[in-house]
Protein backbone atom coordinates (compact mmCIF):
# COMPACT_ATOMS: atom_id res chain seq x y z
CA UNK A 1 0.00 0.00 0.00
CA UNK A 2 1.12 3.49 -0.78
CA UNK A 3 2.52 5.51 2.13
CA UNK A 4 0.35 8.33 3.48
CA UNK A 5 1.42 11.00 6.00
CA UNK A 6 -0.67 13.27 8.18
CA UNK A 7 -2.06 15.95 5.90
CA UNK A 8 -1.00 19.55 6.45
CA UNK A 9 -4.01 20.99 4.59
CA UNK A 10 -7.10 19.94 2.65
CA UNK A 11 -5.07 20.48 -0.53
CA UNK A 12 -2.33 18.17 0.74
CA UNK A 13 -4.91 15.61 1.92
CA UNK A 14 -6.47 15.49 -1.57
CA UNK A 15 -3.08 15.63 -3.28
CA UNK A 16 -1.87 12.51 -1.44
CA UNK A 17 -4.99 10.62 -2.44
CA UNK A 18 -5.79 11.97 -5.92
CA UNK A 19 -2.57 13.62 -7.19
CA UNK A 20 -4.42 16.87 -7.92
CA UNK A 21 -1.19 18.83 -8.48
CA UNK A 22 -0.17 16.37 -11.21
CA UNK A 23 -3.60 16.53 -12.82
CA UNK A 24 -3.48 20.33 -12.82
CA UNK A 25 0.02 20.36 -14.31
CA UNK A 26 -0.78 17.87 -17.07
CA UNK A 27 -4.18 19.30 -17.99
CA UNK A 28 -3.58 23.01 -17.48
CA UNK A 29 -0.38 24.69 -16.43
CA UNK A 30 1.95 22.55 -18.59
CA UNK A 31 -0.33 22.03 -21.56
CA UNK A 32 1.27 24.19 -24.23
CA UNK A 33 -0.43 26.44 -26.78
CA UNK A 34 1.47 28.29 -29.54
CA UNK A 35 1.65 32.06 -29.28
CA UNK A 36 1.14 32.57 -33.00
CA UNK A 37 -2.66 32.25 -33.07
CA UNK A 38 -5.67 34.55 -33.34
CA UNK A 39 -9.22 34.84 -32.01
CA UNK A 40 -10.39 31.98 -34.26
CA UNK A 41 -8.49 29.62 -31.93
CA UNK A 42 -11.02 30.44 -29.20
CA UNK A 43 -13.93 28.80 -31.04
CA UNK A 44 -13.35 25.47 -29.29
CA UNK A 45 -13.89 27.08 -25.91
CA UNK A 46 -16.88 29.03 -27.27
CA UNK A 47 -18.37 25.70 -28.37
CA UNK A 48 -17.68 24.05 -25.01
CA UNK A 49 -19.39 26.95 -23.22
CA UNK A 50 -22.36 26.85 -25.62
CA UNK A 51 -22.73 23.11 -25.03
CA UNK A 52 -22.78 23.84 -21.28
CA UNK A 53 -25.50 26.46 -21.83
CA UNK A 54 -27.54 23.95 -23.86
CA UNK A 55 -27.16 21.35 -21.12
CA UNK A 56 -28.24 23.66 -18.30
CA UNK A 57 -31.19 25.23 -20.15
CA UNK A 58 -32.18 21.73 -21.31
CA UNK A 59 -32.30 20.44 -17.73
CA UNK A 60 -34.81 23.14 -16.80
CA UNK A 61 -36.95 22.52 -19.91
CA UNK A 62 -36.93 18.79 -19.13
CA UNK A 63 -38.69 19.39 -15.81
CA UNK A 64 -41.92 20.58 -17.48
CA UNK A 65 -41.81 19.09 -20.97
CA UNK A 66 -44.28 16.23 -21.66
CA UNK A 67 -43.27 13.72 -24.37
CA UNK A 68 -46.86 12.92 -25.32
CA UNK A 69 -48.46 13.79 -28.66
CA UNK A 70 -51.49 15.31 -26.92
CA UNK A 71 -49.55 17.30 -24.34
CA UNK A 72 -46.18 18.16 -25.89
CA UNK A 73 -47.25 21.26 -27.82
CA UNK A 74 -49.02 22.86 -24.84
CA UNK A 75 -46.33 21.85 -22.36
CA UNK A 76 -43.88 23.92 -24.43
CA UNK A 77 -46.04 26.77 -25.68
CA UNK A 78 -48.27 27.19 -22.65
CA UNK A 79 -46.70 25.63 -19.55
CA UNK A 80 -43.04 26.50 -20.17
CA UNK A 81 -43.63 29.77 -22.01
CA UNK A 82 -46.37 31.21 -19.80
CA UNK A 83 -46.63 29.43 -16.46
CA UNK A 84 -43.12 28.43 -15.43
CA UNK A 85 -41.18 31.32 -13.86
CA UNK A 86 -38.51 32.29 -16.43
CA UNK A 87 -39.52 29.26 -18.50
CA UNK A 88 -39.40 31.53 -21.56
CA UNK A 89 -35.77 32.29 -20.75
CA UNK A 90 -34.72 28.63 -20.80
CA UNK A 91 -36.59 28.03 -24.01
CA UNK A 92 -35.15 31.04 -25.81
CA UNK A 93 -31.66 30.29 -24.48
CA UNK A 94 -31.98 26.67 -25.64
CA UNK A 95 -33.39 27.58 -29.06
CA UNK A 96 -30.88 30.36 -29.76
CA UNK A 97 -27.93 28.26 -28.50
CA UNK A 98 -29.02 25.33 -30.71
CA UNK A 99 -28.88 27.63 -33.73
CA UNK A 100 -25.75 29.61 -32.81
CA UNK A 101 -23.80 26.46 -31.93
CA UNK A 102 -23.91 25.52 -35.63
CA UNK A 103 -22.67 28.95 -36.68
CA UNK A 104 -19.66 28.47 -34.39
CA UNK A 105 -19.18 24.86 -35.56
CA UNK A 106 -19.01 26.08 -39.18
CA UNK A 107 -16.53 28.84 -38.25
CA UNK A 108 -14.47 26.25 -36.32
CA UNK A 109 -14.53 23.86 -39.32
CA UNK A 110 -13.60 26.45 -41.92
CA UNK A 111 -10.82 27.76 -39.65
CA UNK A 112 -9.43 24.22 -39.62
CA UNK A 113 -9.74 23.94 -43.40
CA UNK A 114 -8.12 27.33 -44.01
CA UNK A 115 -5.08 26.70 -41.81
CA UNK A 116 -4.66 23.02 -42.80
CA UNK A 117 -5.28 21.86 -39.23
CA UNK A 118 -6.49 18.44 -40.41
CA UNK A 119 -3.17 17.03 -41.60
CA UNK A 120 0.30 16.04 -40.46
CA UNK A 121 -0.82 14.10 -37.39
CA UNK A 122 -4.01 16.09 -36.84
CA UNK A 123 -6.28 13.75 -38.85
CA UNK A 124 -7.94 12.28 -35.77
CA UNK A 125 -8.80 15.78 -34.52
CA UNK A 126 -10.63 16.38 -37.80
CA UNK A 127 -12.38 13.00 -37.80
CA UNK A 128 -13.49 13.22 -34.16
CA UNK A 129 -14.68 16.77 -34.90
CA UNK A 130 -16.74 15.53 -37.84
CA UNK A 131 -18.24 12.82 -35.60
CA UNK A 132 -19.21 15.61 -33.21
CA UNK A 133 -20.80 17.48 -36.13
CA UNK A 134 -22.90 14.40 -36.95
CA UNK A 135 -23.87 13.93 -33.30
CA UNK A 136 -24.84 17.62 -32.99
CA UNK A 137 -26.90 17.33 -36.18
CA UNK A 138 -28.77 14.32 -34.77
CA UNK A 139 -29.22 16.18 -31.48
CA UNK A 140 -30.61 19.24 -33.30
CA UNK A 141 -33.00 17.16 -35.39
CA UNK A 142 -34.31 15.10 -32.46
CA UNK A 143 -34.77 18.27 -30.39
CA UNK A 144 -36.69 19.89 -33.23
CA UNK A 145 -39.29 17.09 -32.99
CA UNK A 146 -40.13 17.79 -29.36
CA UNK A 147 -42.42 20.88 -29.52
CA UNK A 148 -44.62 18.75 -31.84
CA UNK A 149 -45.61 21.64 -34.08
CA UNK A 150 -46.24 21.48 -37.81
CA UNK A 151 -42.54 21.82 -38.72
CA UNK A 152 -41.60 19.18 -36.13
CA UNK A 153 -44.08 16.71 -37.58
CA UNK A 154 -43.32 17.32 -41.24
CA UNK A 155 -39.56 17.51 -40.80
CA UNK A 156 -39.89 14.17 -38.96
CA UNK A 157 -41.93 12.77 -41.84
CA UNK A 158 -39.54 13.96 -44.57
CA UNK A 159 -36.28 13.06 -42.83
CA UNK A 160 -37.41 9.56 -41.77
CA UNK A 161 -38.65 8.99 -45.34
CA UNK A 162 -35.05 9.49 -46.51
CA UNK A 163 -34.33 6.08 -44.95
CA UNK A 164 -36.61 4.36 -47.46
CA UNK A 165 -33.59 4.76 -49.78
CA UNK A 166 -35.54 6.05 -52.80
CA UNK A 167 -36.18 3.16 -55.20
CA UNK A 168 -35.15 0.62 -52.56
CA UNK A 169 -38.57 1.25 -50.94
CA UNK A 170 -37.36 0.19 -47.51
CA UNK A 171 -40.72 1.24 -46.04
CA UNK A 172 -40.32 -1.40 -43.33
CA UNK A 173 -37.16 0.37 -42.15
CA UNK A 174 -38.96 3.73 -42.08
CA UNK A 175 -41.83 2.25 -40.06
CA UNK A 176 -39.31 0.59 -37.74
CA UNK A 177 -37.58 3.93 -37.11
CA UNK A 178 -40.94 5.59 -36.44
CA UNK A 179 -42.53 2.69 -34.55
CA UNK A 180 -45.69 3.53 -36.53
CA UNK A 181 -46.89 4.17 -40.07
CA UNK A 182 -46.55 7.90 -39.48
CA UNK A 183 -44.75 9.96 -36.81
CA UNK A 184 -46.88 9.40 -33.70
CA UNK A 185 -46.52 8.61 -29.98
CA UNK A 186 -43.81 5.94 -30.35
CA UNK A 187 -41.85 8.31 -32.60
CA UNK A 188 -42.06 11.28 -30.23
CA UNK A 189 -41.09 9.14 -27.24
CA UNK A 190 -38.02 7.59 -28.83
CA UNK A 191 -36.75 10.87 -30.24
CA UNK A 192 -37.23 12.38 -26.78
CA UNK A 193 -35.05 9.59 -25.36
CA UNK A 194 -32.41 10.15 -28.06
CA UNK A 195 -32.42 13.92 -27.46
CA UNK A 196 -32.10 13.89 -23.68
CA UNK A 197 -29.99 10.78 -23.09
CA UNK A 198 -28.34 8.74 -25.81
CA UNK A 199 -27.05 11.49 -28.11
CA UNK A 200 -25.86 13.78 -25.28
CA UNK A 201 -23.94 10.80 -23.85
CA UNK A 202 -22.36 10.23 -27.25
CA UNK A 203 -21.51 13.93 -27.51
CA UNK A 204 -19.79 13.91 -24.09
CA UNK A 205 -17.74 10.87 -25.13
CA UNK A 206 -16.82 12.44 -28.46
CA UNK A 207 -15.77 15.70 -26.79
CA UNK A 208 -13.36 13.58 -24.70
CA UNK A 209 -12.07 11.93 -27.87
CA UNK A 210 -11.72 15.31 -29.63
CA UNK A 211 -9.64 16.76 -26.75
CA UNK A 212 -7.60 13.55 -26.52
CA UNK A 213 -6.84 13.69 -30.24
CA UNK A 214 -5.47 17.20 -29.73
CA UNK A 215 -3.01 16.26 -27.00
CA UNK A 216 -0.14 14.75 -28.99
CA UNK A 217 -0.15 16.83 -32.22
CA UNK A 218 -1.02 20.02 -30.24
CA UNK A 219 -2.93 23.01 -31.57
CA UNK A 220 -1.92 24.29 -35.02
CA UNK A 221 -0.72 27.88 -35.47
CA UNK A 222 -1.23 30.69 -37.98
CA UNK A 223 1.74 29.64 -40.16
CA UNK A 224 1.38 25.87 -39.84
CA UNK A 225 4.88 25.97 -38.30
CA UNK A 226 6.14 22.72 -36.79
CA UNK A 227 7.02 23.65 -33.21
CA UNK A 228 9.30 21.63 -30.93
CA UNK A 229 6.95 21.85 -27.97
CA UNK A 230 9.37 20.30 -25.49
CA UNK A 231 12.19 22.73 -26.32
CA UNK A 232 9.86 25.73 -26.32
CA UNK A 233 8.24 24.60 -23.06
CA UNK A 234 11.70 24.28 -21.49
CA UNK A 235 12.45 27.91 -22.44
CA UNK A 236 9.13 29.01 -20.95
CA UNK A 237 9.73 27.14 -17.71
CA UNK A 238 13.27 28.53 -17.47
CA UNK A 239 11.70 31.99 -17.37
CA UNK A 240 12.45 33.01 -20.96
CA UNK A 241 8.79 33.56 -21.77
CA UNK A 242 9.54 36.28 -24.33
CA UNK A 243 11.54 33.99 -26.62
CA UNK A 244 9.44 30.89 -26.14
CA UNK A 245 6.97 30.16 -28.94
CA UNK A 246 4.47 28.70 -26.51
CA UNK A 247 2.33 29.73 -23.57
CA UNK A 248 0.58 27.68 -20.89
CA UNK A 249 -3.06 26.72 -21.44
CA UNK A 250 -3.84 28.02 -17.94
CA UNK A 251 -3.65 30.92 -17.15
CA UNK A 252 -2.00 32.48 -20.24
CA UNK A 253 -4.15 31.15 -23.06
CA UNK A 254 -7.31 30.75 -21.01
CA UNK A 255 -7.39 34.42 -20.07
CA UNK A 256 -7.47 35.39 -23.77
CA UNK A 257 -9.86 32.57 -24.56
CA UNK A 258 -12.33 33.77 -21.97
CA UNK A 259 -12.05 37.31 -23.33
CA UNK A 260 -13.40 36.03 -26.66
CA UNK A 261 -16.00 33.96 -24.81
CA UNK A 262 -17.09 37.13 -22.99
CA UNK A 263 -17.62 39.04 -26.24
CA UNK A 264 -19.44 36.04 -27.67
CA UNK A 265 -21.75 35.81 -24.66
CA UNK A 266 -22.74 39.47 -25.03
CA UNK A 267 -23.68 38.74 -28.67
CA UNK A 268 -25.42 35.52 -27.59
CA UNK A 269 -27.58 37.09 -24.89
CA UNK A 270 -28.36 40.03 -27.19
CA UNK A 271 -29.92 37.42 -29.51
CA UNK A 272 -31.66 35.64 -26.64
CA UNK A 273 -33.33 38.79 -25.34
CA UNK A 274 -33.93 40.82 -28.51
CA UNK A 275 -33.84 38.48 -31.54
CA UNK A 276 -34.83 35.04 -30.24
CA UNK A 277 -37.45 34.87 -33.01
CA UNK A 278 -34.84 33.96 -35.65
CA UNK A 279 -34.53 30.54 -34.01
CA UNK A 280 -38.31 30.07 -33.71
CA UNK A 281 -40.07 29.15 -36.95
CA UNK A 282 -43.58 30.68 -36.98
CA UNK A 283 -44.97 27.54 -38.70
CA UNK A 284 -43.98 25.50 -35.66
CA UNK A 285 -46.44 27.48 -33.54
CA UNK A 286 -49.23 25.49 -35.23
CA UNK A 287 -49.77 22.10 -33.56
CA UNK A 288 -48.74 19.00 -35.55
CA UNK A 289 -51.37 17.96 -38.08
CA UNK A 290 -50.84 14.82 -40.15
CA UNK A 291 -53.50 15.85 -42.65
CA UNK A 292 -52.06 19.22 -43.61
CA UNK A 293 -48.57 19.91 -45.02
CA UNK A 294 -47.15 23.40 -44.52
CA UNK A 295 -46.77 25.28 -47.82
CA UNK A 296 -43.00 25.18 -47.66
CA UNK A 297 -41.03 22.67 -45.67
CA UNK A 298 -37.47 23.72 -45.05
CA UNK A 299 -35.03 22.80 -42.28
CA UNK A 300 -33.31 25.22 -39.93
CA UNK A 301 -30.65 27.35 -41.64
CA UNK A 302 -27.74 25.09 -40.67
CA UNK A 303 -29.09 22.12 -42.66
CA UNK A 304 -30.10 24.13 -45.73
CA UNK A 305 -26.90 23.54 -47.71
CA UNK A 306 -27.22 19.76 -47.59
CA UNK A 307 -31.00 19.96 -48.13
CA UNK A 308 -30.36 21.98 -51.29
CA UNK A 309 -28.00 19.26 -52.55
CA UNK A 310 -30.91 16.80 -52.20
CA UNK A 311 -33.57 18.95 -53.78
CA UNK A 312 -32.75 19.71 -57.42
CA UNK A 313 -32.31 16.07 -58.46
CA UNK A 314 -34.72 13.16 -58.97
CA UNK A 315 -35.23 11.01 -55.85
CA UNK A 316 -32.42 8.48 -56.27
CA UNK A 317 -29.78 10.86 -57.61
CA UNK A 318 -30.79 13.36 -54.93
CA UNK A 319 -30.35 10.78 -52.17
CA UNK A 320 -26.92 9.77 -53.45
CA UNK A 321 -25.84 13.43 -53.71
CA UNK A 322 -27.20 14.05 -50.20
CA UNK A 323 -25.37 11.01 -48.77
CA UNK A 324 -22.19 12.21 -50.52
CA UNK A 325 -22.53 15.66 -48.93
CA UNK A 326 -23.07 14.13 -45.48
CA UNK A 327 -19.89 12.04 -45.45
CA UNK A 328 -17.43 13.74 -47.78
CA UNK A 329 -16.03 16.18 -45.18
CA UNK A 330 -14.77 13.17 -43.21
CA UNK A 331 -12.44 12.35 -46.11
CA UNK A 332 -10.86 15.83 -46.28
CA UNK A 333 -7.50 14.84 -44.72
CA UNK A 334 -7.14 12.06 -47.29
CA UNK A 335 -8.48 13.87 -50.36
CA UNK A 336 -6.05 16.73 -49.77
CA UNK A 337 -2.93 15.18 -51.33
CA UNK A 338 -0.58 18.08 -50.63
CA UNK A 339 1.91 17.81 -47.75
CA UNK A 340 1.65 21.58 -47.13
CA UNK A 341 0.06 22.37 -43.78
CA UNK A 342 0.03 26.15 -44.23
CA UNK A 343 -2.75 28.74 -44.57
CA UNK A 344 -4.79 28.43 -47.77
CA UNK A 345 -3.50 31.85 -48.90
CA UNK A 346 -0.04 30.30 -49.55
CA UNK A 347 -1.30 27.18 -51.27
CA UNK A 348 -1.88 28.07 -54.92
CA UNK A 349 -5.10 26.62 -56.31
CA UNK A 350 -6.27 25.41 -52.91
CA UNK A 351 -6.74 29.05 -51.96
CA UNK A 352 -9.42 29.35 -54.66
CA UNK A 353 -10.84 25.97 -53.71
CA UNK A 354 -11.32 27.15 -50.13
CA UNK A 355 -13.17 30.35 -51.04
CA UNK A 356 -15.19 28.63 -53.78
CA UNK A 357 -16.33 25.98 -51.27
CA UNK A 358 -17.26 28.60 -48.66
CA UNK A 359 -19.19 30.75 -51.16
CA UNK A 360 -20.86 27.71 -52.72
CA UNK A 361 -22.11 26.56 -49.34
CA UNK A 362 -23.49 30.04 -48.62
CA UNK A 363 -25.30 29.99 -52.01
CA UNK A 364 -26.66 26.49 -51.29
CA UNK A 365 -27.88 27.74 -47.91
CA UNK A 366 -29.68 30.71 -49.48
CA UNK A 367 -31.25 28.60 -52.25
CA UNK A 368 -32.38 25.98 -49.74
CA UNK A 369 -34.52 28.60 -48.01
CA UNK A 370 -36.45 29.87 -51.06
CA UNK A 371 -39.21 27.90 -52.83
CA UNK A 372 -37.88 25.49 -55.47
CA UNK A 373 -39.13 27.46 -58.48
CA UNK A 374 -37.73 29.02 -61.64
CA UNK A 375 -34.25 30.52 -61.48
CA UNK A 376 -33.84 29.49 -57.82
CA UNK A 377 -34.07 25.84 -58.91
CA UNK A 378 -31.44 26.44 -61.59
CA UNK A 379 -29.03 28.27 -59.27
CA UNK A 380 -29.54 25.52 -56.68
CA UNK A 381 -28.78 22.82 -59.24
CA UNK A 382 -25.54 24.47 -60.39
CA UNK A 383 -24.45 25.17 -56.82
CA UNK A 384 -25.06 21.49 -55.94
CA UNK A 385 -23.07 20.36 -58.99
CA UNK A 386 -20.30 22.81 -58.06
CA UNK A 387 -20.15 21.32 -54.55
CA UNK A 388 -19.69 17.81 -55.93
CA UNK A 389 -17.26 19.04 -58.61
CA UNK A 390 -15.08 20.83 -56.05
CA UNK A 391 -14.66 17.64 -54.03
CA UNK A 392 -13.79 15.64 -57.14
CA UNK A 393 -11.23 18.29 -58.12
CA UNK A 394 -9.62 18.45 -54.66
CA UNK A 395 -7.21 15.47 -54.96
CA UNK A 396 -6.00 16.69 -58.36
CA UNK A 397 -5.37 20.34 -57.52
CA UNK A 398 -3.62 19.41 -54.26
CA UNK A 399 -1.56 16.64 -55.88
CA UNK A 400 0.11 19.16 -58.18
CA UNK A 401 0.49 21.83 -55.53
CA UNK A 402 4.01 23.23 -55.19
CA UNK A 403 5.71 22.31 -51.92
CA UNK A 404 6.23 25.36 -49.70
CA UNK B 1 3.17 -20.60 -21.78
CA UNK B 2 0.70 -22.92 -20.15
CA UNK B 3 -0.75 -20.03 -18.23
CA UNK B 4 -1.10 -17.81 -21.23
CA UNK B 5 -2.81 -20.50 -23.26
CA UNK B 6 -5.24 -21.05 -20.39
CA UNK B 7 -5.89 -17.32 -20.28
CA UNK B 8 -6.26 -17.33 -24.02
CA UNK B 9 -8.87 -20.07 -23.74
CA UNK B 10 -10.72 -18.15 -21.03
CA UNK B 11 -10.64 -15.06 -23.20
CA UNK B 12 -12.10 -16.96 -26.15
CA UNK B 13 -14.72 -18.65 -23.96
CA UNK B 14 -15.75 -15.27 -22.58
CA UNK B 15 -15.80 -13.83 -26.10
CA UNK B 16 -18.14 -16.61 -27.24
CA UNK B 17 -20.54 -16.11 -24.33
CA UNK B 18 -20.46 -12.33 -24.73
CA UNK B 19 -20.98 -12.65 -28.49
CA UNK B 20 -24.12 -14.73 -28.03
CA UNK B 21 -25.35 -12.25 -25.44
CA UNK B 22 -24.61 -9.30 -27.70
CA UNK B 23 -26.51 -10.78 -30.64
CA UNK B 24 -29.45 -11.70 -28.39
CA UNK B 25 -29.50 -8.17 -26.91
CA UNK B 26 -29.39 -6.57 -30.36
CA UNK B 27 -32.36 -8.70 -31.40
CA UNK B 28 -34.30 -7.63 -28.30
CA UNK B 29 -33.42 -3.98 -28.97
CA UNK B 30 -34.53 -4.27 -32.60
CA UNK B 31 -37.83 -5.82 -31.52
CA UNK B 32 -38.42 -3.09 -28.94
CA UNK B 33 -38.34 -0.51 -31.73
CA UNK B 34 -40.89 -2.41 -33.86
CA UNK B 35 -44.37 -0.89 -34.21
CA UNK B 36 -46.58 -2.21 -31.40
CA UNK B 37 -49.27 -4.82 -32.14
CA UNK B 38 -51.93 -2.26 -31.24
CA UNK B 39 -50.44 0.11 -33.84
CA UNK B 40 -50.22 -2.69 -36.42
CA UNK B 41 -53.80 -3.74 -35.82
CA UNK B 42 -55.09 -0.18 -36.06
CA UNK B 43 -57.98 -0.64 -38.19
CA UNK B 44 -59.75 -0.70 -41.39
CA UNK B 45 -61.51 2.38 -42.72
CA UNK B 46 -64.86 2.03 -44.48
CA UNK B 47 -65.89 4.75 -46.94
CA UNK B 48 -69.42 5.28 -48.26
CA UNK B 49 -68.77 6.16 -51.89
CA UNK B 50 -72.25 7.59 -52.59
CA UNK B 51 -71.41 10.70 -50.55
CA UNK B 52 -68.70 12.15 -52.81
CA UNK B 53 -69.18 14.87 -55.46
CA UNK B 54 -67.49 15.01 -58.85
CA UNK B 55 -64.12 16.82 -59.08
CA UNK B 56 -64.17 17.66 -55.37
CA UNK B 57 -61.27 16.30 -53.36
CA UNK B 58 -62.11 14.82 -49.97
CA UNK B 59 -59.36 13.83 -47.56
CA UNK B 60 -60.07 10.80 -45.38
CA UNK B 61 -57.75 9.13 -42.85
CA UNK B 62 -56.38 5.58 -42.79
CA UNK B 63 -53.60 4.39 -40.47
CA UNK B 64 -52.76 8.01 -39.67
CA UNK B 65 -52.23 8.79 -43.33
CA UNK B 66 -54.37 11.12 -45.42
CA UNK B 67 -56.40 9.35 -48.13
CA UNK B 68 -57.47 11.29 -51.23
CA UNK B 69 -60.90 10.46 -52.65
CA UNK B 70 -61.68 12.14 -55.98
CA UNK B 71 -64.81 11.22 -57.91
CA UNK B 72 -64.18 11.48 -61.66
CA UNK B 73 -66.57 13.54 -63.77
CA UNK B 74 -67.49 12.63 -67.38
CA UNK B 75 -65.22 15.43 -68.53
CA UNK B 76 -62.27 14.15 -66.49
CA UNK B 77 -62.69 10.66 -67.93
CA UNK B 78 -62.94 12.12 -71.45
CA UNK B 79 -59.85 14.36 -71.30
CA UNK B 80 -57.59 11.78 -69.81
CA UNK B 81 -55.13 11.74 -72.72
CA UNK B 82 -54.13 15.39 -72.22
CA UNK B 83 -51.33 14.70 -69.80
CA UNK B 84 -48.15 12.79 -70.54
CA UNK B 85 -46.20 11.33 -67.69
CA UNK B 86 -42.59 12.45 -67.45
CA UNK B 87 -41.75 9.13 -65.88
CA UNK B 88 -43.40 6.52 -68.10
CA UNK B 89 -43.82 8.70 -71.23
CA UNK B 90 -47.32 7.25 -71.51
CA UNK B 91 -50.48 9.29 -71.82
CA UNK B 92 -52.79 9.06 -68.90
CA UNK B 93 -55.33 7.29 -71.13
CA UNK B 94 -53.15 4.20 -71.11
CA UNK B 95 -52.99 4.25 -67.34
CA UNK B 96 -56.20 5.96 -66.34
CA UNK B 97 -58.85 3.34 -65.89
CA UNK B 98 -56.29 1.02 -64.34
CA UNK B 99 -55.62 3.51 -61.54
CA UNK B 100 -59.29 4.20 -60.84
CA UNK B 101 -61.66 2.17 -58.71
CA UNK B 102 -65.09 1.41 -60.17
CA UNK B 103 -67.95 1.52 -57.68
CA UNK B 104 -71.32 1.05 -59.33
CA UNK B 105 -71.12 3.13 -62.53
CA UNK B 106 -68.73 5.71 -61.08
CA UNK B 107 -64.96 5.90 -61.17
CA UNK B 108 -62.94 7.08 -58.17
CA UNK B 109 -59.35 7.94 -57.48
CA UNK B 110 -58.60 6.61 -53.98
CA UNK B 111 -54.95 7.01 -53.01
CA UNK B 112 -52.59 7.78 -50.14
CA UNK B 113 -52.32 11.58 -50.12
CA UNK B 114 -48.57 11.65 -49.54
CA UNK B 115 -46.17 12.67 -52.27
CA UNK B 116 -44.13 9.63 -53.32
CA UNK B 117 -41.01 11.81 -53.26
CA UNK B 118 -40.66 12.60 -49.56
CA UNK B 119 -44.14 12.39 -48.11
CA UNK B 120 -45.57 15.92 -48.16
CA UNK B 121 -49.30 16.31 -48.89
CA UNK B 122 -49.94 17.62 -52.43
CA UNK B 123 -52.73 20.16 -52.94
CA UNK B 124 -55.50 19.74 -55.56
CA UNK B 125 -56.43 22.41 -58.07
CA UNK B 126 -59.98 21.60 -59.37
CA UNK B 127 -59.64 24.01 -62.33
CA UNK B 128 -56.39 22.54 -63.62
CA UNK B 129 -57.46 19.09 -62.40
CA UNK B 130 -54.00 18.39 -61.07
CA UNK B 131 -52.12 17.93 -57.80
CA UNK B 132 -49.10 20.05 -56.90
CA UNK B 133 -46.69 19.18 -54.10
CA UNK B 134 -45.36 22.43 -52.67
CA UNK B 135 -42.31 20.87 -51.05
CA UNK B 136 -40.30 20.06 -54.15
CA UNK B 137 -42.66 20.99 -56.99
CA UNK B 138 -43.86 17.49 -58.03
CA UNK B 139 -47.15 17.29 -59.98
CA UNK B 140 -49.80 14.59 -60.54
CA UNK B 141 -52.85 14.47 -62.80
CA UNK B 142 -56.41 13.75 -61.65
CA UNK B 143 -55.71 10.01 -61.54
CA UNK B 144 -52.71 10.49 -59.28
CA UNK B 145 -50.15 9.82 -62.01
CA UNK B 146 -46.91 11.83 -62.02
CA UNK B 147 -46.69 14.57 -64.62
CA UNK B 148 -43.65 16.37 -63.20
CA UNK B 149 -40.56 15.18 -61.29
CA UNK B 150 -39.14 14.64 -58.65
CA UNK B 151 -41.77 12.06 -57.52
CA UNK B 152 -40.60 8.65 -58.79
CA UNK B 153 -44.11 7.19 -59.25
CA UNK B 154 -47.80 7.96 -59.05
CA UNK B 155 -49.62 8.35 -55.74
CA UNK B 156 -49.82 4.98 -53.98
CA UNK B 157 -53.15 3.19 -53.75
CA UNK B 158 -54.01 1.55 -50.40
CA UNK B 159 -55.36 -2.03 -50.23
CA UNK B 160 -59.12 -1.82 -50.85
CA UNK B 161 -62.15 -4.01 -51.24
CA UNK B 162 -65.31 -2.85 -53.00
CA UNK B 163 -68.37 -3.87 -51.01
CA UNK B 164 -71.56 -2.72 -52.76
CA UNK B 165 -71.61 1.07 -52.46
CA UNK B 166 -68.78 1.07 -49.93
CA UNK B 167 -65.07 0.37 -50.01
CA UNK B 168 -63.00 -0.99 -47.13
CA UNK B 169 -59.42 0.27 -46.87
CA UNK B 170 -56.81 -2.09 -45.39
CA UNK B 171 -58.37 -5.21 -46.89
CA UNK B 172 -57.08 -6.57 -50.19
CA UNK B 173 -59.21 -7.77 -53.12
CA UNK B 174 -58.64 -9.29 -56.60
CA UNK B 175 -58.95 -5.76 -58.08
CA UNK B 176 -56.16 -4.52 -55.81
CA UNK B 177 -53.97 -7.57 -56.48
CA UNK B 178 -54.37 -6.84 -60.20
CA UNK B 179 -53.17 -3.25 -59.66
CA UNK B 180 -50.11 -4.59 -57.83
CA UNK B 181 -49.45 -7.12 -60.59
CA UNK B 182 -49.77 -4.42 -63.27
CA UNK B 183 -47.30 -2.20 -61.42
CA UNK B 184 -49.91 0.55 -61.01
CA UNK B 185 -49.02 0.97 -57.35
CA UNK B 186 -46.61 -0.29 -54.74
CA UNK B 187 -47.82 -2.25 -51.74
CA UNK B 188 -48.72 0.24 -49.04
Amino acid sequence: MAHFTKATSLHDWLNQRMGIDTVRRVMATEYWIPKNINFLWAMGMVLAITFGILLISGIFLLMYYQPNVNLAFDSVNYTIMQEVGYGWLWRHVHGVAASVVFLIIYIHMFTGIYYGSYKKGREMIWISGMLLFVAFSAEAFSGYMLPWGQMSYWAGMVITNLFSGGSLHADGLVEWIRGDYVPAQAFLNRFFMLHVLLIPLAILGLIGLHFGALRIPHVNNQDGEEIDFEAEAAKYKAGDKANSKVIAFVNDFMSKDMMVVGIYLIFFFYLVFFHYDFAMDPVNFDPANGLKTPTHIYPEWYFLWSYEILRPFSTNVGLIAFAFAQVIFFALPFLDRSPNAVPASRRGLFRFWFWAMLIDMIILTAMGKVPPEGSFSTIGLYAALTFIGLWIALPFITKFEKKV
Amino acid sequence: MKNSSRRGFMGKAFGAVAGVGAVASLYAMKRSWDPLPSVKAAGFTTLDMSAYKENELVVEKWRGKPIFVLKQSKEMLATEDKNISTITKKTTAEMDKKRLIKVGDDYFLVCVGLCTHLGCIPGYNPDKKSFLCACHGGMYDDTGMVTKSPPPRGLDIPPFKVDGNKIVLGESSPEYEKMLADGITLKV
